[in-house]
């Protein structure tokens, strides 16, 4: 599931991208909407025009989970989840959750769950019957401190943590990173966010004009191959199934503007 | 420094063998003193000798002892010659301790001439409270009693509290509160100063206040004069 305790930092993007990344893969890929009320996950898939039933009407029972899911128009292994745009988070039990979780695990290879921001009901919610995790983090220090924080919710509310199994596979995804603002000492490097957070790193996305335009036309930026965002997002997704790949985008960096931005003496 | 709020005074005072009042012909000779001599015997103040006591290692046996005296109008107030055991299950039930009387000779005992008082704060000895796994911002990790041992590094906006000292063995970007039950002896040893504030027996320090040229150092904090030191480790 992704996750990042701060809004806006592409979640729902890195959701699709991710979820399409692994269709490209031949596997069976559900990419499910947990931010009822502000659903985004429909625009950027590009199937808000098609959207019948959603999560809550089959928690609620009102639809079954086949007339709900919405099938990829590019590609065949790919699903969509919408959520409800009309109801809030409330609305979402964790007894329903689980049992539709249960009903997608028999049809799908995998489940991707976009988390809404923030540490109440809804991202708990999305992140409690999680088996892995990616972190969503900028390299920009709110951003970064509230990673940490998921990370820590993570740790102790999970349902693995409250039942003492294995622990959630953590990792953390840097989205809009900027090599030349780094090297100015504008932004933090990759170092730095790692020995804040020291969570394994699953990849590194780079600011990208073309993950505006995939939002704004429905398509999921992985479909996209020109871009580097693209790009670098099936290299994230490659790492996720057990791949090595190199990092791209980015170069190994000074430590002192981390002691820069951190000192404020 | 207390002389004018506490006095020494002497006192006599019975003493009755704890294994007497286990004698069914105990209280019938007692029974028959006090009538003979009411008034001396009224509200008298009793100490227990547990010398050679099995038991008393409860407190409502003392409770039973002290009932036992108040039917015949005596007064429990201590007890002498006890073990560490009978001592806590004695002050648990609200009696003194006495130091064994020159008339007797006391039970060899390694430490206590004067019996320890039990209710001081309870000294360090507890099992140190170890953390392995990085402290997340948000959280907050308290060691009642014992000292905290954290290898990971400590986020910043995580709270790491000990009644004893602090180590940690990376950085700390968090606070941090040592002494916090009080004890101003603790301290905080860390392996990168970057603490958000750092504080031993209640004073502080932010991290505005934390000089420039100790920050990211690994330092030893501790209260000298009412004032927190930092030193380089």
């Amino acid at each position: 599931m992704l996750t990042s305790g701060k809004g806006g930092v592409g979640k729902t993007t890195s959701a699709a991208a991710i979820a399409a990344g692994l269709a490209l893969r031949g596997k069976r890929t559900v990419v499910i909407d947990f931010d009822v009320g502000l659903r985004n996950l429909d625009l950027v898939m590009g199937c808000e025009r098609r959207v019948v039933f959603d999560f809550i009407n089959v928690i609620n029972g009102d639809a079954k989970l086949n007339q709900a899911l919405i099938k990829d128009k590019r590609n065949d292994n790919l699903y969509i989840f919408p959520t409800s745009q009309t109801r809030d988070k409330d609305a979402l039990s964790r007894d329903g959750v689980e049992r539709v979780l249960e009903e997608l695990k028999d049809n799908f290879d995998y489940i991707v769950c976009d988390s809404p921001a923030g540490i109440e009901h809804g991202a708990i919610t999305a992140l409690y019957f999680a088996d892995s995790a990616i972190i969503v983090t900028n390299p920009e220090v709110s951003s970064v401190r509230d990673s940490d924080r998921i990370i820590g919710i993570l740790a102790s509310k999970s349902r693995r943590a409250e039942h003492n199994l294995e622990p959630v596979d953590v990792h953390m995804l840097l989205t809009r990173y900027s090599l030349e603002r780094v090297k100015k000492g504008e932004m933090l490097s990759v170092e730095d966010v790692r020995e804040i957070l020291s969570i394994p790193l699953l990849g590194v996305i780079p600011e990208s004009e073309s993950v505006l335009r995939a939002s704004n036309t429905g398509t999921p930026v992985a479909f996209d191959q020109e871009s580097p965002a693209g790009r670098a997002y099936l290299d994230a997704v490659a790492r996720f199934v057990g791949e090595q790949r190199e990092m791209r985008f980015v170069q190994p960096e000074r430590r002192s503007i981390f002691r820069a931005l951190f000192g404020r003496a | 420094m207390a002389g004018s709020l506490v006095q020494g005074a002497v006192f006599t005072v019975m003493v009755v063998r704890a294994g007497m009042l286990r004698d069914p012909g105990f209280e019938f000779e007692l029974a028959g003193q006090v009538q003979r001599s009411p008034r001396f015997f009224l509200n008298a103040p009793v100490v227990l000798d547990l010398k050679d006591a099995e038991d008393f290692t409860q407190a409502p046996e003392f409770g039973e002892a002290r009932r036992i005296l108040r039917r015949h109008t005596l007064s429990l107030i201590g007890v002498q010659n006890a073990t560490p055991a009978q001592l806590d299950a004695a002050a648990a039930a609200g009696l003194a301790s006495f130091a064994p009387n020159a008339t007797q000779t006391a039970r060899p005992r390694p430490t206590e001439a004067v019996p320890a008082p039990h209710h001081e704060a309870a000294p360090v000895a507890a099992k140190s409270k170890l953390v392995t796994q990085p402290v997340r911002s948000g959280t907050q990790v308290y060691a009642r009693g014992a000292d905290l041992v954290v290898t990971a590094p400590v986020s910043p906006g995580a709270e790491i509290m000990a009644d004893g000292n602090i180590h940690v063995y990376a950085a700390l970007r968090g606070r941090a509160l040592a002494g916090a039950s009080g004890d101003t002896e603790a301290r905080i040893f860390c392996g990168r100063l970057e603490a958000e504030l750092i504080s031993i027996a209640g004073r502080y320090l932010v991290s505005d206040q934390i000089p420039p040229e100790q920050r990211g150092l690994a330092v030893q904090i501790a209260l000298v004069d009412d004032r927190l030191t930092i030193e380089r480790n």
